[in-house]
């Protein structure tokens, strides 16, 4: 048995801001640590793909890697795989017991697959996020398969009485073929399960050509008949006996709280039962939840009935005054002076003032709601020192420590069963909602469900930050970029968890800013001090959003300064392939994945350019109001080019005809399923270019609901949109899927309308920017 | 007491006649499949099919449809086989699957009225209907699909 996991126990706050700063010494330190299974083993030939190492020991808990915990087969021969990573829509339900199914040659059709409960000292770090689960787990899933393998062989071998050496696994039976004999593997159970669990490093991975389902993308999700018949299970669908209906009345402005209610109109409409209030945080309130008055109710309909009927008197708090027009103002103001220093490499004032020209661009994003189409929802089931949850949650190894802290009760004594998530995009990361849910059902002795309603999703959630991004780049006469200065200005993810945090955590400073890859002489990056007044999140592909928008519109915008075609200004910036060296930032985050493995390669990001300009037909004639733009981006330690075509109609009616997509992501597990990322990518892009803005005033949301928050529809969609997936080197370590789709497509789409119409848009909603 | 006709069977309401169609169905009737989005019908997500058309169920109250014929997802197809369905699955069209429902029975209810829609009739028809993963262009070939013969 190996398992590997990390001592440390670290959560809120710490277990994300913390946790993944790792530095090149620490990388090196580990590297010479005896054991593990970083070390490619000597049985195996070509491809090495264990040589890698990932940030995968630095999460919580960290990796497990036993196969008794993972699968188990039943004498009939029916192999259970367990996911312990949650399911929003990435296909992760899938992808992890399809490899472990893969190296221990079980066939498919006779693989069921088993959800976790969130217990991380037994699965390893269950956090869903981050675009990790393939990076993170590619390696553990094949070694918790081979393992499997190894077993089941060494029990025919002895049961035959032949070495193992002569016997081999093949489509869920064992094969000695000296002499023709076959065992099924669920005969082979028992014996095997009686077998020691080989080590790690002696293990003999299968060799990629004998791959039967990685990388070829022709298995659908474990889900797929349950969605199409309604029977798949998402956390609002759970029902108990004697269970009740709860919605939250919670304070409209971060930091509120209850002053007084009446909840005697409330109590007369039918089906409600009780009217209480909730218990909040003081803000930064983390994962805590907000507070309310919460109406109970034989269902949910009721519920919210009854909470319109509340009579609530607020106390507002510091962040009463909250109002988004005159914020970015202040967002303006700080990114047009010097800010902390965060990245610098030459004398970018002195090239600023010696350049021959300085283009300027101001780049502005407001605050977005997740709005996944399934709003937060969890159930709970309190009885004395003991609870159980149900919930779609990305992370059931933090809502399990968090619902046993809250309550006061042993983790050991916490069950957090892991629903299918309706959409996730960050939102579910956060436990608020299981929270919510475990203390009414304490309060009233009952299971009690937990939904909220789209307003409360879009009002009492943990936005995406606002931001000023501001770009000023120096050319001298022959129109090089000598001088980059990018400064960033936007509340910190890190503001949720700790009081007067003004400036931005590593983790957000990595994503576009300080990892920028140009070959340019002088860089400086700033953060200027950036207030935060609610509650911020991570949002699917989190900072890279703003970042990708001002960098990649900054380009086009030189091109054009240079009478340049903007893909040769993006490869010229780029420069020649190399590993980018970034010393002077202190605490480089990568993504929390060693840099040896997971370096910025420029020659990957120029390849995926150079492929999608090629496969997308770039340079391609296009009709009147027509254009074209490209963008490229390294996320998640991926790599994506996009390029958008649209239609600028004359009264400014915008479609979108095309997108390419060129993603090198590294090994890969299910192409099909990263294609269908990518296409959401896209919409996910366009939809928060078009039309994405929460608003604040007087403290509170202006939006709450698909009325004024609109999300694209399918009638604006892109007509077609192509995806073409790098295919890896045999050395090439996995990388994130989710979430690198989104950053280049809004600010392609920009370039694009650029080329369109001569617009160039710096802050989005696009909205009717091009009616004008 | 209110009786409505869900998937063909009569389930009896003595509460809130004004309660909406979508809270009797998934509380009352325990018929999750059909799903809460938003609850102003700007979603879809919780699309039943009334007598033949689609309506969503979160502005519908259980006494609007005494007397009609509710469908859902239970009970589009006795196997889970309507065309739409099986489009739907051969096309890998879901992510994460939650708006999938609502997004099928409007489809169903499309080809029930139009059973050879065009590419803009496509569109038009299943714009009610918001998905957040962005599985569009395969919403709109698998309607297409399933209109064709799968």
């Amino acid at each position: 048995m190996n398992i590997l996991t990390n001592p440390k126990k670290l959560r809120g706050f710490e277990r994300y801001v913390k946790v993944d700063n790792v530095s090149r010494r620490s990388i090196l330190k580990g590297l010479g640590l005896a054991g593990g299974f970083v070390l490619a083993a000597p049985v195996m030939s070509r491809p090495s793909l264990a040589a890698y190492q990932t940030g995968a020991d630095k999460m919580p808990h960290g990796t497990v890697v036993d196969p008794r915990v993972f699968v188990s087969i039943a004498p009939d021969g029916m192999v259970t795989i367990i996911a312990h990573r949650a399911e929003m829509g990435t296909g992760v339900r899938t992808s992890l017991p399809m490899i472990v199914a893969e190296e221990m040659e079980a066939d498919w059709s006779r693989v069921r697959v088993q959800q976790a409960h969130g217990d991380e000292v037994k699965f390893g770090n269950q956090d869903t996020d981050g675009s990790r689960s393939t990076r993170h787990y590619l390696m553990p899933m094949r070694q918790i398969g081979a393992s499997a393998r190894t077993m089941l062989e060494a029990a025919a071998a002895k049961r035959w009485g032949v070495p193992a050496t002569e016997v081999k696994a093949v489509n869920h039976e064992v094969v000695h073929s000296a002499s023709g004999r076959r065992i099924g593997f669920g005969d082979l159970a028992a014996d095997a399960a009686k077998e020691s669990v080989p080590s790690v490093e002696g293990l003999k991975l299968k060799e990629p050509k004998d791959f039967r389902y990685l990388g070829k993308g022709q298995i659908s999700m474990v889900d797929l008949r349950d969605i199409t018949v309604g029977a798949a299970r998402y956390g609002a669908d759970v029902r108990l006996p004697g269970m009740k209906y709860a919605v939250i009345a919670r304070p409209p402005v971060t930091g509120g709280k209850v002053a007084s209610f009446d909840g005697a109109e409330a109590m007369k409409v039918s089906g409600v039962e009780k009217v209480m209030e909730v218990k909040g945080w003081p803000w930064p309130s983390k994962f805590q939840p907000l507070g309310g008055v919460a109406v109970i109710a034989r269902n949910t309909g009721a519920a919210i009935k009854g909470r319109d009927a509340l009579k609530i008197v607020w106390d507002d708090g510091a962040n009463g005054k909250y109002d988004s027009v005159t914020y970015r103002t202040q967002l303006e103001e700080a990114a047009r002076k010097p800010g902390l220093v965060v990245r610098k490499e030459g004398d970018v004032e002195a090239a600023l003032k010696g350049a021959d020209k300085v283009i300027v661009g101001e780049y502005y994003l407001p605050h977005l709601a997740h709005a996944a189409m399934e709003p937060p929802a969890a159930v709970a089931d309190v009885k004395g020192d003991k609870a159980e949850i149900w919930g779609p949650v990305q992370s059931a190894g933090g809502t399990r420590e968090d619902v046993a802290k809250t309550l006061g009760i042993p983790e050991e004594n916490v069950t957090v069963n892991v629903t299918l998530l309706g959409g996730g995009f960050g939102r579910k990361s956060k436990c608020d909602f299981a929270i919510e849910a475990a203390l009414l059902s304490k309060e009233l002795g009952a299971p009690v469900k937990v939904q909220w309603t789209r307003e409360d999703d879009i009002r009492n959630g943990f936005l995406h930050t606002v931001s000023v991004e501001r770009i000023e780049a120096g050319l001298d006469k022959s129109g090089k970029v000598t001088a980059w200065r990018h400064r960033s200005v936007a509340p910190s993810i890190a503001s949720t968890f700790a009081a007067n945090t003004v400036h931005q955590a590593p983790f957000e400073l990595g994503m576009g800013l300080v990892d920028m890859p140009f070959e340019i002489a002088n860089v400086q990056c700033e953060n200027p001090a950036a207030a935060a007044h609610t509650r911020i999140g991570w949002f699917r592909s989190v900072s890279n959003i703003p970042r990708a928008f001002a960098v990649q519109s900054m380009v086009a915008e030189l091109a054009n300064a240079t009478k340049r075609d903007p893909k040769d200004m993006l490869l010229e910036l780029i420069g020649s392939p190399r590993m980018v060296k970034l010393d002077s930032v202190k605490d480089l985050w990568n993504y929390g994945e060693p840099y040896d493995s997971y370096p910025i390669d420029t020659g990957r990001l120029r390849t995926v350019v150079e492929l999608v300009a090629d496969k997308g037909g770039w340079g391609r004639s296009v009709p009147k109001g027509h254009g074209l733009g490209i963008a490229a981006h390294r996320s998640f330690v991926s790599y994506i080019a996009t390029i958008v075509e649209v239609a600028v109609d004359d009264k400014g009616k915008l479609t979108v005809p095309r997108v390419d997509t060129a993603i090198d992501c590294g090994t890969y597990v299910n192409p099909e399923r990263i294609q269908s990322q990518i296409e959401g990518a896209a919409i996910m892009g366009l939809s928060l270019a078009k039309h994405g803005s929460i608003t604040f005033k007087d403290g509170k949301v202006q939006q709450g609901n698909f009325d004024d928050f609109p999300l694209l529809r399918i009638d604006e969609s892109p007509l077609v949109t192509n995806v073409y997936i790098v295919p890896p080197g045999p050395d090439t370590p996995p990388s994130g899927v989710g979430e690198p789709g989104v950053p280049p497509f809004a600010p392609a789409l920009i370039n694009a309308i650029f080329a369109a119409t001569g617009k160039r848009i710096r802050a989005l909603p696009i909205g009717k920017q091009l009616e004008a | 007491m209110i009786k409505v006709k869900i998937n063909s069977q009569e389930h009896s309401w003595d509460g809130d006649p004004d309660l909406p169609l979508l809270w009797f169905l998934r509380d009352e009737a325990g018929l999750t499949g059909t799903k809460y989005g938003c609850g102003q019908a700007l979603c879809g997500a919780c699309t039943v099919i009334v007598d033949k058309q689609a309506v969503r169920a979160c502005i519908t109250s259980v006494s609007d449809v005494v007397g009609r014929e509710v469908t859902t997802i239970e009970g589009l197809h006795p196997t889970g086989d309507h065309a739409v369905q099986k489009a739907w699955r051969q096309l890998n069209v879901p992510q994460c699957g939650f708006c999938q429902v609502g997004q099928i029975m409007q489809a169903a209810a499309l080809l029930m009225e139009n059973p050879k829609p065009n590419h803009d009739q496509i569109r038009e028809a299943m714009a009610g209907n918001i998905c957040r993963c962005g599985c569009y262009q395969r919403i709109e070939n698998a309607v297409h699909l399933a209109s064709t013969g799968v």
